[in-house]
């Protein structure tokens, strides 16, 4: 393309490799929680109805908890990408078979 | 005072863009801001973003209307965000430069992909526009009186200045304010709606409407009872004509239902043969705000000030008043003239616990049912809201404005979070509105929910809140006619047509569509008047999410995807998601005006939403194409690069 001008940002692949695999585990936990509530609302709206906690329903605090979750993970996954690569547990390895990512 | 607290924002919002705008004459300049906007500034200014008009005026109404199903739009927009964070945002900030066109092509340099890709941000751009530019004109004019026209060409002329002046740098600047207000406004909002709690008192100089023992009415001598000829044949109402000459027209029922011998009060509006409109029984007659609650729980009056989960558990136990609409025409008669049309609005009890869950709004109401498709169609709408985002040109645009991916990931968390706290809000502004008593009667101005909100507290409150939803929309519109005019001038013009430019040029090129882009949008906004909000926004989502998000994640995990792969992705996704919507039901009915029963009758696809079909179909027809095309060309291996 242009060339100048164009400063990209120097990763180290181990690094690359590690936080794109952090964030597929973080992704399938949330697309859990995600098609519980879906499921749960489609075919099973009469849980929903229960109260299991503070008087309200399941409907309501499942749907604040999706939201709660949605921020709790991202910032476990700002935590779990800030770790120096030499840290992470399987570098070496994760570095050895991840060629895509 | 309204008119005033509204130019003092947009006088406002201009100065920063003009100040701002000098700063803006290179491509990188105009196109990402120069790649260094500080990450709180783009976390806030992705909420400005992305919480558009649909956010704030369509979910507010919605759950005001509909209870809980409006909120269920809310959980959707903000999920999206995690595929957005956890696997798109970075790979796509490593590989293009300003457009996700770049990102999709820097493996390959093919003019099918830029092409296929500038292509799908036009569609879903425009796609998104609409319903912003229609939301534009719905808000000017309860405001400051003006035609929709007149709203929806303030809102594009506006906007178009923003973005030619300064690109990605004032729109940015824009997104920010407008994300900080918008969050902040409404949590002052929800304070005072926990303050206020909740009550069965109607509100002074409200009218509170009645319900009678049928005596009280019909059994007065000399009371003048109309015939229940017509269109009131078989109908349950009972027309009396007052001493003046007005009419007034009792339902024979309760709001509970057939309760014994009683009449409640009704609404109405009735055009007449002769175009004289009648409402409330009067020419000249207005329709009276409506929305209270019947019954709190231990028969309570007032509940006073409530904590957040205390709110929620009392209105789960109370009965609210909601207002029912019946509609109906009369033919016309053999001369030809114009049949008389009648709609009375009536009320209706639900409880809280069944607000409280889904399936209460006409959206939704298939999940209370039996009904397979209505099911599949709910499940591919939250499908197409969970992948949409990450596929949304003018979100990813916004991941190059930063400097490097610790800055993206730091934007993105504070962009959940002021998203994610927005949409907790939105829950208790929506149920505030629905017991405020200053809500429409009719369905169609739910819109204005979340402003008639902040009128029942107070002038003040309306007139600001107005503004922040005006400004809402012109961050949001702004974002969306940047991203249609990188499309324009970076991918098509320099990339794919190689048209020799200088920055200046390009540059030039850019605001030159951005104009363009602005007036089509103003069109479209005005052509489009009556369309329903949400349902555009949703559609956008699907339509992004088809096209974009299978392109996306094979290059990203998949070495044997090709260039052509992607390119035909793209057209199948975006072809087959735009072709699907607009065939179907409510297609038919909202765009083509069909009655409700033709529509369902003409209809070419099962159900409306989708992506749960042309999803899957993007990532089949993006790994055969790819796997016939396999030596022209392999992605390399990206962890290389």
């Amino acid at each position: 393309m242009h060339g100048h001008e164009n400063v990209r940002e120097h990763e180290l692949p181990e690094l690359v490799a590690r936080n794109t695999r952090t964030g597929l585990v973080l992704f399938a936990v949330y697309l859990s929680l995600y098609a519980g509530f879906m499921g749960l609302s489609t075919f099973a709206p009469d849980v929903m109805k229960m109260r299991p906690f503070g008087g309200i329903n399941l409907a309501v605090l499942y749907g604040f908890g999706l939201i709660l979750a949605a921020l709790i993970l991202a910032i476990i996954y700002l935590y779990l990408c800030s770790r120096p690569v030499a840290a992470a547990h399987s570098s070496s390895h994760a570095s050895s078979h991840t060629k895509v990512g | 005072m309204a008119i005033t607290i509204f130019l003092f924002f947009v006088a406002v919002v201009l100065g920063i863009s003009f100040f701002l705008g000098a700063k803006a004459k290179s491509a990188q300049g105009f196109f990402a801001a120069g790649g260094g906007v500080p990450w709180w500034v783009n976390g806030l200014a992705f909420a400005g973003d992305y919480l558009s008009a649909a956010s704030f005026l369509g979910i507010c109404g919605m759950i005001a209307f509909s209870g809980y199903d409006g909120f269920l739009y809310s959980i959707g927009y903000l999920a999206g965000w995690i595929v957005a964070l956890f696997v798109i945002a970075e790979p796509l900030k490593r590989l293009g430069r300003f457009t996700f066109a770049d990102a999709l092509d820097s493996q390959f340099n093919s003019r099918g992909i830029k092409f296929a890709a500038a292509m799908s941000t036009l569609v879903v751009s425009i796609f998104y526009l609409i319903p912003q530019m229609v939301g534009a004109g719905a808000l000017i004019y309860p405001l400051l009186g003006w035609e929709h026209w007149i709203g929806v060409t303030a809102v594009g002329g506006v906007v178009i200045v923003i973005v030619a002046t300064a690109g990605m740098v004032s729109t940015t600047w824009v997104q920010f304010i407008k994300g900080g207000l918008l969050v902040l406004l409404c949590t002052l909002m929800t304070c005072m709606i926990l303050n206020r709690g909740l009550t069965t008192k109607v509100p002074e100089g409200a009218h509170a409407f009645r319900t009678v023992p049928a005596s009280e009415i019909t059994g007065i001598a000399g009371v003048e009872i109309l015939p229940a000829s017509d269109g009131w044949k078989d109908r349950a109402y009972v027309r009396i004509k007052n001493a003046d000459g007005s009419v007034a027209i009792w339902r024979k029922a309760g709001p509970q239902g057939h309760e014994g011998d009683v009449l409640s009060e009704t609404q109405s509006v009735i055009v007449t043969a002769d175009k004289k409109t009648i409402i409330n029984g009067k020419e000249g007659g207005v329709l009276l705000p409506v929305g209270h609650v019947a019954k709190l729980p231990d028969g309570k009056e007032s509940t006073g000030a409530l904590d957040p989960l205390e709110f929620l558990r009392v209105f789960q136990d109370s009965d609210i008043v909601q207002w029912k609409k019946e509609h109906w025409k009369k033919e016309p008669d053999a001369t030809g003239a114009n049949g008389e049309s009648t709609t009375v609005y009536y009320q209706q009890v639900s409880t809280g616990a069944s607000l409280l869950t889904a399936g209460g709004s006409a959206t939704f109401s298939g999940l209370r049912s039996d009904s397979t498709v209505a099911k599949i169609d709910f499940l591919s709408l939250m499908l197409a809201l969970f992948l949409g985002t990450a596929s949304l040109p003018h979100i990813l645009i916004r991941y190059y404005t930063v400097k490097d991916q610790v800055s993206a990931r730091k934007s993105t968390i504070l962009g959940i979070a002021s998203i994610g706290f927005f949409y907790v809000l939105t829950l208790y502004l929506g149920l505030g509105a629905m017991t405020s008593g200053a809500l429409p009667v009719d369905p169609t101005g739910s819109n204005m929910a979340a402003p008639l909100l902040a009128k029942s507290f107070n002038e003040l409150l309306f007139a600001i809140i107005s503004a922040v939803a005006f400004t809402t929309v012109l961050g949001t519109v702004s974002g969306l006619i940047m991203a249609a005019s990188g499309a324009v001038a970076h991918d098509l013009a320099t990339n794919l047509f190689k048209l020799n430019m200088n920055e200046e040029r390009q540059v030039r090129v850019a605001k030159l569509s951005a104009v363009v882009v602005g007036l089509i949008a103003i069109a479209l906004g005005i052509v489009f008047k009556d369309l329903n909000a949400t349902f555009l926004v949703a559609w956008a989502f699907n339509i992004a999410a088809s096209a974009n998000l299978p392109a996306l994640v094979m290059l990203l995990f998949w070495k044997g995807t090709t260039k052509q792969g992607i390119t035909w992705a793209i057209m199948v996704g975006m072809i087959a998601s735009l072709g699907w919507v607009l065939g179907s039901k409510e297609a038919l009915q909202f765009v083509y005006h069909f009655a409700p029963a033709e529509a369902a009758a003409n209809a070419i696809v099962p159900f409306s939403q989708p992506a749960i079909i042309t999803v899957p179909l993007g990532f089949l027809v993006l790994i055969v194409v790819s796997l016939l095309t396999k030596k022209t060309g392999t992605a390399k291996v990206l962890a290389k690069k």
